[in-house]
């Protein structure tokens, strides 16, 4: 006998998400989940934003690594309530765990959370997580042939971040091919180039993250 | 990578169906997968030999139905098939389209007896 079921296989991965949706509209928080490969700089980026949001909200952050606690303990020095999640092996961070994680966090108190997810270009695409923004981190020494690679990635993000651009001509990144191979997979996406060195101007993408938030919290 | 939890995903949706229908024994599981989904066919097989021992869908075969990537594109308003790795349209070249097809991921259907 054949029986039809017709069930998505991540399912259990999009209700969760949705509950995590529900939950952060309820509680007027807007939450960012940053991917890109080990070293793309999500955690300097990560301490950027916190450096420029903090002027204006409250920020929070949960740092997902596969085990230890250095970048956690980076971010609590500069005074953010920070929660470590180690996936303990796993790729990716799943929906499941930051709702659990969201239990150590009052949210009434916080206006933007900011998820590190694990340094890895192919499964974090994969789960949603309940967040308002994907931002994809592409660093200027990984090459410009990864949107070819990892298509998936770039074509779930919101943001493309072009990190350390300041070192673009030392690599010969070709940022115009790049761009035009993202939009391709994701017409939407936005790009911006970014450096955390103190003479990069980064006002252009933080503009555009202060403008999404202010629209989710004044809504 | 996380083949592990998208097999024990597999095995529940499974065995919910097949202990609401009364089966005995489940023979085949349908899956469709798409090609841009970024899941690895042959690992899950291999997965669920082991993590569905002792389950009632134990011994169950998965048949996994590969759906290609099919684009929309809006410059020469064309439907083509193109591979996971090639992103423009294959037609005109162009970068603007509309993926079809490709993404899918799930449970179609289950054969008991």
């Amino acid at each position: 006998m054949e029986i039809k079921v017709v069930k998505q296989i991540m399912g259990w991965n999009e209700d969760c998400s949705n509950e995590i949706k529900k939950e952060l509209d309820e509680k007027k928080v807007f939450m960012i989940n940053i991917m890109g490969s080990p070293g793309a700089g999500k955690t300097s980026v990560i301490v950027e934003l916190i450096k420029e949001l903090s002027k204006d909200y409250k920020v929070a952050v949960i740092e997902g690594d596969i085990t230890g606690q250095i970048d956690a303990e980076k971010i609590s020095q500069m005074g953010i309530p920070v929660v470590q999640l180690n996936t303990d092996g796993a790729c990716h961070i799943e929906a499941m765990s930051i709702k659990n994680i969201l239990n150590y966090f009052n949210l009434n108190d916080i206006d933007v959370l900011l998820i590190e997810n694990i340094g890895n270009l192919v499964c974090p695409a994969e789960f949603n997580l309940g967040e308002d923004l994907k931002v994809a981190i592409l660093s200027i020494p990984e090459g410009d042939d990864k949107v070819q690679k990892y298509p998936l990635m770039f074509s779930v993000a919101n943001v493309l971040l072009l990190n350390k651009f300041d070192m673009r001509d030392y690599f010969e990144f070709d940022e115009e091919k790049v761009i035009k191979y993202a939009k391709g997979l994701n017409p939407e996406l936005e790009v911006y180039r970014f450096s955390s060195r103190k003479e990069y101007d980064n006002k252009e993408f933080f503009n555009s993250i202060k403008e999404k938030i202010k629209n989710k919290l004044t809504r | 990578m996380h083949e592990l939890a998208i097999t024990e995903g597999i095995i529940k949706i499974a065995s919910e169906v097949a202990e609401k229908n009364k089966a005995k024994k489940v023979l085949n599981i349908k899956i469709k997968c798409g090609d841009f989904s970024g899941v690895v066919p042959s690992l899950i097989q291999e997965y669920f030999d082991i993590v569905s021992k002792g389950t009632i869908v134990e011994g169950a075969k998965l048949i996994i139905d590969r759906v290609p990537i099919r684009i929309y594109c809006f410059e020469c308003q064309s439907e083509s098939e193109i591979q996971r790795s090639q992103i423009c349209c294959p037609k005109c070249g162009a970068y603007k389209y509309k993926m079809i097809s490709g993404k899918e991921f799930f449970v179609e259907s289950l054969e008991v007896e």
